[in-house]
Formats: C-alpha cells, structure tokens, sequence
C-alpha cells in the first residue's frame, strides 16, 4: 500500500501525514508535487491540510485547477481511495468529488483544539477500525469548517450513510456546546456514495503518537490499507 | 542625481529623526552633502530600531558566551545554540508594539512574518512561534480592538504558514491603553552544518532579490517604531506593512531549498529598511561592497523613486547572493516555487554601497558606516532614578493585611485577566501543526518533540512588569529566573535567552535608568543560571499621550531536556499523590497580582531574589524529574500559593483535581501566605512511594521542602481559609476572558 501525499504551494501538514504514515505506520510515501499530472503508482491519495494557494478568496477554490488534480479525479474515478483532510477536504468539495461546501465556522474565529467525534459507520474502507458509536478524539484546526449543503443532499447523505464523523461530547451526545463550527448535522466527515473518497475536518494524521496527544488517528490509516490492499 | 529629489539641508535632516551631530557627521563621512536619498538611507540605518545608537553600550555588557552557542548576539539574524545530534535552534524575539498601535491586526501579523524571516534566513526550518502581549485594560473597548486585532493577526498569518504558536503571555495594565506591547518569538531548527550566514562576499556575485513586489508600504517604518505614539501616528498608517502569509511560505521553501543546494554565499530578509538595510549589512559583515541598480527591482506601482524604493518596508522579500556560475540552480527554485525574482546587483569589493536608479548614482556609502557593529553612532544616555522610586518601595502595606472572605479574593484572582484561561486567545492559534507539540499553551513552558530524537525542546517568554516598575534591576533579574523556573518545571535544563527591551524614551534620563538597571539585573540572571543572551530586539519611546508603558524587559527562555517522555505538566495528574511545596514564602505582597487587582496599587519593592537558592531549587526539581519522582510541578508566581494550587487543580479544562492542603508558616499573616510572589517556590505532586526520596534529594541541595498536603476530592482546601469547589473555580477561570469579548462580537 503505498500513499501518495500532493503538495500544493501553501500545504502545510504534507510533512505531519508523511511522518505518521511512514514513521508510525511504516507505509511506503511519497510525495506529489501540485504540478506533476503522474500519481507514481500510489495506491491512495492524501490531500493535506493547510492554504494550499493562501485561500484568500476560499479554501481549495485555486487549487482544483492543479495539474494534480486532473490525475486525482481519475483515481477516484477508479474507485480508488482518496482522503481530503482539513484544507484537502475543502478540495475536494470545490472540484465535486463530494457534495456540500465548508463555510467559516460560526464564531467566525479560527480553531484549534481537541474534539470529539463519533464513528457514525463502522461498515466503510476509511472506518473499520473503528466501532458504531467510539467516540473518538482527534484536533481540528480551522477557520472554515463549517458543512454545510442544502436539505436534499443532507437527507441523502444522512440516509445513505455517508456521514461517518460527527462532533460530540465525551460521552458521545451532540449538541450545539459540542459542534465547534455549527456544522449542519454536526457533520465533522463525509463519504462518497461509492465509499472510497472521504473528507473530514478533523486532523488523524496529527494524532498517531502517545506524546501528542493521543493515537485515535491510526486506525483511519491502517483501514484503507486493509481495504484497498 | 534624481532631479525630483528635494535639496538636502540640516532642517531636512531633523525632519527625518536625525539630530544636528550626526547630519555633521554624515557629512564627514561623505565629504559632501549627502543626496535625498542617502539621507533616507543614514536616518533608518541610525535610528535606533536599525542602530541600536542607545541602548548598544549597555546590552554589551549582557553575558553572550556558553560552550553550545554557534552564533553570538548580533553576528547573525538570530542566536544559534548547539542541542546535540548534530542539530542547533536559532531563535529571536522582535517587538512590533508601534504598528499594532494604529493597525493591530497587520501590525501583528508582520510582527510574526518578520520574526519568522529572520529564523529560516539562517538555513533553520521555524517550528515555534511564542508571543507576549501586553494591552490596557479591557474595559477600554479600544483596547479589546486591539488585542482582538493583534489575536486574529497572529493566528491568521502563523496558521497559514503552518507555524505552530505554542507558548506566550498575555497581561493587562493601563499603562499599556494605545501602546500595546506585541512581542513575537520565534524558533527554529537547523543541521549545524546547514547553516545560511547574512554576508556578501566575493567580488562579482550576483545579488538576487525574490518574494514580493516592492511597493510604497512601510516607509520609514523603522523610523516610525523610533517615536513617541501620537495623535499624528494615525496618519502614519502607510508606515504600516500589509503581510501575505502565502507568500512568506513560498519564501520560506525556497530559502531553505537555496541553502540546501549550496549555491548560495549569503542570504538576509528585509524587515526594518528593507533593501537598504540588507545590503549595506550583508556587505559590511562580508567586508566587501555592493552594488544595486534600482531599476531592476519589481515594483508594485509606477513612478516610486530611488528613495522609495530604498527605504520600502514591503514584506515577504529576501536578498540573496549567489555564487557566479550557478545562477541557474537558484533560478530553478524560485521557479518551482512561484516566486518572483530579479537580479539587482552585484558584490564588490570596495566596502561602498553603490545605488543607481535611471542611469544616475543616487546613493555611495561606506557600508561599515552603516550596519550594527560597524560605526553607526554609539551614545551614553544620561541615567537618574526617579524620586518617586523610594517613596513607592517604602509603602507601609499593612493596611492590605486584612482578613477577609479568603474564597471571594482567590475567585476574583482567578477571574482577573492576568491569570485565568487564556484559551480565547490560544484556541485561534494552531498550536499542533507540524506533529511536535507535547505541551501547547497553558502549561508553565511549551514543549516540542525533535522529530527522529527523543530531545524535547521547552520555551517560555515571562516577565512580571509590575517588579520591573518598582525595582528594575530585580525585577528584570525575576523575569529570567521566572522563565528558568518555568522551563525547570517541565524538566527541561535552561540553555539561552533571547530578550525584548520595551521601554520608554531614552532621551529622559529617568526613563534611562529603567532600561539600564533592567539590563544590569538580567545580566546578573543569565550569569547565574549560565543561559547567555543569544540577542533580541530593543523597543524605545513606548510612550503614548497616556503615559509611558511599565518598562517591560520581555524574556524568551529556551530549554532542553534529553528524553520528552520524562518531562512532567504543571497540573495535578493522580489522586492521592503528596502535594509537597519547595521554598519558604516571605511576606512578599510588593507588585503582587493582590495588590493590583484587588486594590489597584502598584506599590512596596519586588521580591528579594536569592539567585544562588533558585538555581539549586530548579535544579532539584529537574533532577527529581530526570529521576521519574514527580508527577506534576508548577511555578508559583502571579497571585502567589493560593492561585498557583487553584492552577493545579483545574488549569486542564478536561480534568481537574481537588487537593487539601496546610500552608501555615509561622506567624506569616494570611494575605502573605495566599497571595505573596516569592519567587523561587515551586509546587510539586509526587506519589507516596517516592516522598522521602524528593526529601532526601531537596536536603542534599539545601532546598527547603515540605509536605502541604494530599491530591484528591473535588474541593481545594487550605487550611481554615479557602474551601472552594472545582466546577466554581472552573466557572471563573474558563468564562472570565470570553466574557470581556462578548459584546465586541456582538457588535459585529
């Protein structure tokens, strides 16, 4: 299994999921430059968190139109995997591989810290190492976060069982003291209906260490590899 | 020369900041009248941000030396301190207190842009960003602008380039009201045989600039950042730079691809006298010249002249040279990385900056004329304690002695801004980018992980200005013995500091003596705990038409421990550990968090320091650490033992502890031995099974110890005094800050 990280100019956690891949995993990684159009036979694509062009008109909307991009989609269009996280899912919104937009967060203020965040399907390629119902507890770090599609797509979503992540307390309730950017169904992470692209805010690739912060973000990592082997 | 530039005349000269003796002297040096745009050029390079004319005498006599330092202060943008492993941290800290002023939010984000700069143009990748802010009362909705400003523009331009921000302070005083004290830290890691130097070098080398475009922002911003804050500084808004963190990425990239390839001879940011700056410094350090024609240098906008061009403040450029033949290797990356670049001159060997613009000469100067550390001017200022020093140091403070409702005091303690939560402020900055981060904000020091060694690296900025105020030379010699303490308290050993001097106009002699007692006291520190002085920023004229600033000498601390996992956080961990207290406190209440928040005083002296006993306290404690004996350690500082138990037992919103503790000392009054700021005291929980170790090891070190109390239920309880439940303790602590920006955001 081998993962295929794409650097755009403004990526700024390309290094922490190269590290945890291959350090705390041991997975073969590489990575992608934005404008190279050859995926050199990675097996799953990562798009890292960051600005990947600064962002100042919004998140993602420059970097669908990489070179990168064009060999992506394909992928995806294989039915191969494809994980979006933080600025990689905002990516992935704006070229249409999954439905909705991330508007900013309702404090309208920039937020890092830890959350929790409920497995809401454990049947998927990205969530079988997980349980129905584990509450999880993984950082978010964003200041456009909030999902948000109109109420077709939510019904949709909801009833195919595409939302796998969404915030909640502790205990596993939600609530709006517990949805940190007011997300529309506290949706915190998103499949496609064929089950191999998925988007989420919240970062796994930061927490795969005891010493910081927790290890709830392996599992993610190590369930694609047994899907997609 | 440039026909539209205006004659050049003494009056001019004193319009630019510079005084009748060194026009004269310019004079001197030139042989001539200088041009309108070496004026430009003489009244930044010798004003005190670029020069440090007056304050240069004193900071030479700060210790600068140890076995791990590379780099001394002022030979390179930052200090550069050897860990181990074939690794070294460069790290700086950088006042931007003028910009924020007028416009906070650009103001800040430059600050961290610059700070930034001036770590990677070293060849070190930055992993940590720290910041110190100091503001007015809340109250003031000006002053909730300006941190809210300040926050944002921190957090938006560090977030973006995916800087982690792990550490800093954040304190109140009205002194503070329209000259906001912003201080950015930054630190960064390099192979110690990868380290870029700022020079130019070796005749015929081309010198390239890359990054932004050159535009008509920040002009004499330096100059600007050298007075008094006015009503007229308001209209100073175009001495402002506008940042583009996306840019400073870019920058950042390729400046270490550059010096990975080695085709690089020297490579400088511009901050403060953008071009200017840069070149006459690269040169005078190479000992060589540089030659620089204008006309090749992108601009932003038509018709900017020589003297524009020169003086810009634009952000997110750099000055590189390039070794002859390998142009092409360099071009490549400032390719692959979008950048704009323009080859705008060459290295000379006559010790002259030469500027031509249109075919003119516009600007030939000695370049050692120039730099720090050449012969910019070097002043004595006049220094004087103030009268009113001794009257305010022999404050009679027992009418503060009174006993009163004990739980209400330490619930108002815990709500002042100066103590509780800060995490309104510290939620808007990525603190876990880059997967280092073992400890982020709220802890006593942060603490990083060196990716593929187990070295943790601890760093803290301190300092309790009030001590500063009323005993500058202690005071500032608490403030490093704070930072020590607090980088002792994770395990870590103090290695170097870094340090911003925020005072007032040096001219008044009165004002003087606070930064020269300062810099004396923090020398006495760094001798004592042997963490030399890597460099850092001095910040005069912080005056505003309120007043002058408390004098606020900003220390940043760096620490290192050997192996992250034995490093201990600050706040309980088990129920049932022993709470066991180092140090004695003293009736200590001068300066205290007590005093100001509860009666509005600044008064008494600020406590005595036993530098020789807190070495060996923190000492103690780092080895009781190394040894696996300790489970949590916290510094007692702002509102003494009281608060620092009630930081214990709930400072980690996702867990708090009780604890029943007995601090009763003698015949010490009750207000002293809850709220005095002894310093040199640090509390400990430890479980039973190693107590009589620590006791053995705190008597071997003559390290006074002793056993106050238990870890466990959901009250804190001292003595007959204070009993007080966590989730009201909580309330206080966690909503106070919120609140006080909860009609800001409703006015949005």
């Amino acid at each position: 299994m081998r993962f295929g990280i794409v650097v755009f100019p403004g990526s700024n956690c390309d290094h922490d999921a190269f590290w945890g891949i291959k350090h705390e995993l041991g997975f073969p990684v590489n990575f992608l430059w934005h404008r190279q159009m050859d995926l050199e036979g990675s097996d799953c694509i990562v798009l890292p968190g960051g600005f990947a062009h600064g962002d100042y008109l919004r998140g993602g909307a420059i970097a669908r139109f990489s070179p990168v991009m064009d060999a992506v989609l394909d992928h995806a269009r294989k039915g191969r995997p494809v994980v979006g996280i933080c600025n990689g899912f905002q990516v992935l919104l704006e070229i249409g591989l999954l439905p909705g937009a991330l508007l900013r967060n309702d404090s309208l203020r920039f937020c890092n810290k830890p959350i929790n965040l409920r497995v809401e399907r454990a049947q998927s390629s990205f969530t079988s190492g997980y349980n129905v119902g584990e509450v999880l507890e993984l950082p978010i770090a964003h200041g456009q976060g909030k999902y948000y599609a109109d109420s077709d797509t939510l019904e949709e979503l909801d009833s195919a069982n595409r939302i796998l992540f969404r915030y909640c307390s502790p205990g596993g309730e939600f609530g709006v003291e517990w949805n940190p950017n007011g997300s529309l169904r506290d949706i915190a992470g998103i499949c496609n209906a064929e089950g191999n692209v998925l988007g989420m805010m919240p970062h796994p690739e930061r927490y795969m260490n005891e010493r910081l912060g927790g290890i709830d973000g392996k599992p993610l990592f190590l369930a694609i590899a047994e899907a997609f082997s | 020369m440039n026909n539209s530039q205006p004659p050049v005349n003494l009056d001019l000269a004193l319009q630019h900041g510079l005084n009748e003796e060194e026009y004269d002297r310019i004079c001197d040096i030139l042989g001539r009248t200088p041009t309108f745009s070496e004026l430009g050029v003489f009244s930044v390079m010798w004003s005190e941000h670029c020069s440090y004319k007056n304050s240069i005498a004193e900071l030479k006599k700060l210790p600068r030396n140890s076995p791990r330092m590379l780099a001394e202060a002022g030979e390179e943008n930052a200090g550069l301190v050897d860990i181990g492993h074939g690794l070294a941290v460069a790290f700086k800290i950088e006042s931007h207190n003028h910009p924020c002023a007028v416009e906070p939010y650009q103001g800040a984000a430059t600050g961290v842009g610059g700070i930034m700069r001036d770590i990677f143009t070293m060849g070190a990748r930055p992993i940590a960003s720290l910041d110190s802010l100091h503001f007015g009362s809340l109250d003031v909705p000006r002053n909730r602008f300006l941190m809210d400003g300040v926050v944002r523009g921190i957090g938006d331009y560090g977030n973006c380039l995916g800087i982690p921000t792990i550490a800093g302070e954040v304190v109140f005083h009205s002194g503070y009201s329209g000259n906001p004290i912003i201080n950015c830290m930054a630190l960064g890691i390099v192979k110690k045989d990868s380290i870029a130097s700022a020079i130019a070098e070796g005749e015929g080398n081309p010198v390239f600039i890359f990054g932004s475009r050159t535009g008509r922002d920040g002009i004499h911003g330096a100059t600007f950042a050298s007075e008094e804050i006015s009503e007229e500084s308001e209209s100073k808004r175009s001495s402002v730079q506008v940042g583009d963190p996306f840019t400073e990425k870019l920058l950042l990239e390729a400046t270490l691809d550059l010096v990975k390839s080695g085709a690089l001879v020297g490579i400088q940011d511009m901050g403060a006298a953008g071009i200017t700056c840069s070149s006459a410094e690269m040169s005078a350090h190479g000992k060589a010249g540089i030659e620089i024609n204008l006309d090749k240098v992108p601009l932003r906008e038509d018709n900017m002249s020589s003297y524009e061009i020169l003086l810009s403040e634009s952000q997110e450029r750099m000055l590189a040279v390039v070794k002859k033949g390998r142009e092409e290797e360099v071009i490549a990356i400032f390719d692959r990385w979008e950048l704009l670049y323009s080859q705008i001159g060459e290295v000379k060997n006559d010790g002259l900056m030469r500027v031509f613009s249109r075919g003119e000469k516009v600007c030939e100067i000695p370049s050692q004329t120039l730099a720090l550390g050449g012969e910019t001017p070097v002043y004595h200022r006049e220094s004087k304690r103030p009268a009113y020093l001794d009257e305010t140091n022999e404050t009679d403070l027992s009418p503060y002695r009174q006993d009163r409702d004990w739980n209400a005091v330490l619930l108002q303690l815990l709500s002042s801004p100066d103590i509780c939560d800060k995490s309104w402020v510290t939620d808007q900055y990525d603190s876990t980018v880059r997967t280092n981060t073992v400890f982020g904000p709220g802890g006593d020091a942060a603490l990083l992980l060196v990716k593929g060694t187990d070295i943790g690296i601890a760093m803290t900025t301190d300092c309790n200005p009030r001590f500063v105020y009323l005993n500058p030379r202690r005071g500032a010699a608490l403030a490093v013995a704070e930072a020590a303490r607090n980088v002792s308290c994770t395990g870590a050993e103090p290695i170097a500091i870094t340090n911003c001097l925020n005072f007032g106009n040096p001219y008044k002699p009165e004002s003087f003596y606070f930064f020269k007692e300062a810099v004396a006291g923090m020398g006495e520190a760094c001798r004592a705990f042997d963490t030399p002085v890597t460099g850092g920023n001095v910040s005069f004229y912080n005056e505003s038409e309120d007043g002058s600033i408390l004098p606020t000498p900003v220390i940043g601390m760096v620490g290192i421990i050997e192996n992250v996992d034995k490093a201990v956080r600050s706040n309980f961990q088990q129920e049932g550990d022993r709470i066991i207290l180092l140090g004695k406190t003293a009736p200590d209440l001068g300066g205290s968090e007590y005093l100001y928040h509860l009666h509005q005083v600044i008064a008494g002296d600020a406590p005595a320091l036993d530098l020789d006993l807190e070495k060996r306290t923190q000492d103690c404690i780092r080895e009781a650490i190394d040894r696996g004996w300790i489970h949590s350690a916290h510094d007692c500082s702002d509102g003494g033992l009281a608060v620092a138990l009630a930081e214990c037992c709930i400072s980690d919103n996702r867990s708090g502890f009780g604890a029943v503790v007995n601090l009763k000392q003698g015949d010490l009054h009750t207000t002293d031995l809850l709220f005095a700021e002894t310093p040199s005291r640090i509390i400990l929980s430890v479980p039973v099974k190693h107590v009589d170790d620590l006791f053995a090891l705190a008597a071997s070190m003559e390290v006074y110890a002793k056993d106050i109390g238990k870890v466990g239920s959901n009250h804190l309880k001292i003595d007959g005094l204070i009993d007080l439940d966590l989730a009201k303790m909580q309330e206080v602590y966690f909503s106070s800050l919120p609140a006080m920006f909860k009609q800001t955001q409703a006015a949005e």
